[in-house]
């Protein structure tokens, strides 16, 4: 079983839309969507959920307003800045945690000479298997603000490798998210190929560049998709230079089309709503991805 | 000082452009802008801005370094017990660090009955300054393969703040943000005056949109929006936004044009005199909004 990740570095560049046409593509998969802040796919792909599970990661502190005596040790070790200091005209004297700011060290609970600063679990988001028209779907949901994107990722990650085992499918399909950060590296890791959905532009050839950094950085083979590509083609061309030199094959080109956004309206992978045209273009990508896995 | 925040859920939604061409105007206008790229993961601002940077510095998170003759190991292992990351563990009696899923929370120094931590840092990239058109620039730039961002963020903020307290006058501070509702994102928006949401007509568009006002709203900070390539999809942004009482201060046309120009790093007021007119009477929105909240 082999597991291939969209990536981008910048946000935007179509990663959700080249992910939807790929599910459409080849024989079933398991699909992930791994955007667990913004997630998208269920958009085009509107899952049936089968399952909902409850995302307990880490803790979050809380104060009794009762039992602290306001001394301050709390505020004063947090580097989170996370305990507020009481309300300079409220009644009670008692410092209050901003959960938002809170990534459950534990600190405050250590030095509260009082017992008022005490450690719970924290619920941070929701995780799901359905079924959608391509196949199985696991997806998430971080709650707003929330910390342990990365965790939430990697059960995402080992849901859909476990479905895919039970159920004989060769690959799982992942939508990752931006960034290079944390749910990015979860979603990397040790995944048998990486696309990188590019646009030609100084932004998107800025951040693919950091991404591929991260790929070679993680030893994990990339190859690249530049989407919208007749919108510049010297930069699409520059960019492909750069992919040259970095041994990061082409795996495909993409034309700046309103049809793209006409299929997402309609709910439709690109493939479903332009068959002939766009979906002709997808085939070729998924064709020198397949061949490469 | 007004602290204007530009945010979305959504990616590629036109954060940046948004970003940089309103402190560009800003500036025309003679306004002093103190910019803060807080996208630390993928900065983008400086690609539009013509930056020059003058100074980096190395911004680290603080990591445990372990004195061996002080430690007792498996005798005390009392950092290892309360180390909520799993970043110190006990192998072959002795402790040992992981800095890499250290979140630099200092409890492992607090909780040593022998004063055997110290620091020894995690480098997570470095802390950019520099000057574009009349602009202070503040910038991060994360270090591939680190994983948090937060702390970078913060460090940004922070130089943006000292550098906007140091002037003569009062500047505005753009936060440029990125994209997503998750942990660095609340970093980049807390305490910001107003925050800037830009967002898409499409249907991806409008899901993130939802999140990103949830999370504005549950931070409790003023906020308005911005339709980006307004007529590119459909209008169920508009009506959202109408029906949640989210002020529209500028509709932004689809154009190809601005798209190519976009691509090339170049200033989207700069393409016709149409942007211009709808950029002057966002920043004019923006300036009226933010002062609004400022004064209530």
């Amino acid at each position: 079983m082999k597991q291939m990740v969209i990536v981008s570095g910048k946000g935007g560049t179509g990663k959700t839309s080249v992910t939807a046409a790929l599910a459409s593509l080849g024989p079933d998969k398991v699909l992930a969507d791994c955007d667990v802040d913004a997630a998208d796919l269920h958009l085009v792909l509107t899952p049936q959920v089968s399952q909902e599970h409850e995302f307990w990661s880490g803790q979050v502190a809380s104060i009794d307003p009762e039992l602290c005596t306001a001394c301050g040790e709390c505020h004063q070790g947090c580097v989170y800045k996370a305990i507020a200091e009481p309300a300079s005209d409220s009644q009670d004297q008692a410092y209050s945690v901003l959960t938002e700011h809170c990534e459950g060290c534990g600190l405050c609970a250590y030095v509260c000479p009082s017992g008022a600063a005490i450690m719970n679990d924290r619920k941070s988001g929701r995780w799901f298997v359905s079924e959608t028209r391509f196949g199985s779907m696991v997806h998430a949901e971080l709650f707003l603000g929330e910390e342990n994107s990365g965790k939430l990722v990697t059960q995402v990650r080992t849901i859909s490798q476990e479905l895919a085992e039970t159920q004989g499918r060769g690959l799982v399909l992942v939508d990752g998210p931006p960034g290079i950060g944390c749910p990015v590296i979860a979603s990397l890791t040790g995944a048998d190929l990486a696309l990188v959905v590019a646009e030609p532009t100084i932004s998107a050839r800025h951040d693919l560049e950091r991404v591929i950094g991260l790929t070679q950085h993680f030893r994990i083979p990339a190859m690249a998709v530049i989407n919208k590509f007749d919108v510049n083609p010297d930069q699409a061309r520059s960019i492909e230079a750069f992919c040259r030199e970095h041994d990061v094959p082409l795996a495909g080109r993409l034309p700046y089309d309103p049809g793209f956004t006409r299929a997402q309206t309609k709910g439709q992978a690109i493939t479903e709503y332009d068959p002939r045209g766009l979906g002709k273009e997808a085939a070729k990508v998924w064709a020198a991805v397949e061949k490469y896995l | 000082m007004t602290k204007i925040a530009i945010a979305s859920g959504k990616g590629g939604t036109g954060k940046t452009t948004l970003a940089v061409n309103l402190a560009a105007l800003f500036r025309e206008q003679g306004r002093r802008v103190v910019f803060a790229d807080c996208d630390v993961e993928e900065p983008n601002a400086h690609l539009f801005l013509d930056v020059t940077w003058s100074q980096e510095q190395p911004a680290t998170l603080f990591t445990p370094h372990i004195d061996e003759n002080t430690c007792l190991g498996e005798e005390c292992g009392e950092c290892v017990r309360l180390c909520a990351f799993k970043a110190l563990i006990l192998m072959a009696g002795e402790v040992m660090v992981f800095p890499e899923l250290c979140h630099g929370c200092t409890l492992c120094v607090k909780a040593c009955p022998h004063d055997a931590v110290s620091e020894a840092g995690r480098e997570l990239g470095i802390v950019r300054r520099g000057a574009a058109s009349n602009m202070d620039m503040l910038g991060g730039l994360m270090r591939v393969g680190e994983a948090m961002a937060t702390p970078l963020i913060r460090a940004v903020k922070d130089a943006a703040e000292a550098t906007a307290a140091g002037g003569s006058t009062d500047p505005i501070t753009i936060w440029d943000c990125p994209p997503g509702t998750a942990c660095p994102v609340i970093e980049a928006l807390s305490d910001a005056d107003y925050v800037l949401l830009a967002c898409e007509p499409t249907p991806f568009g409008l899901h993130d949109l939802k999140l990103a006002v949830g999370l504005v709203r549950e931070l409790g900070l003023p906020h308005g929006a911005v339709i980006n390539r307004d007529g590119m999809g459909d209008d169920r942004v508009k009506q959202y936004l109408t029906e949640e009482n989210i002020p529209l201060l500028a509709a932004i046309p689809h154009s190809l044009e601005a798209a190519r120009a976009c691509s090339e790093g170049k200033l989207l007021m700069e393409v016709s005199d149409e942007l211009r007119g709808v950029f002057s009477e966002l920043a004019h929105a923006l300036i009226g909004e933010a002062g609004k909240e400022a004064s209530s």
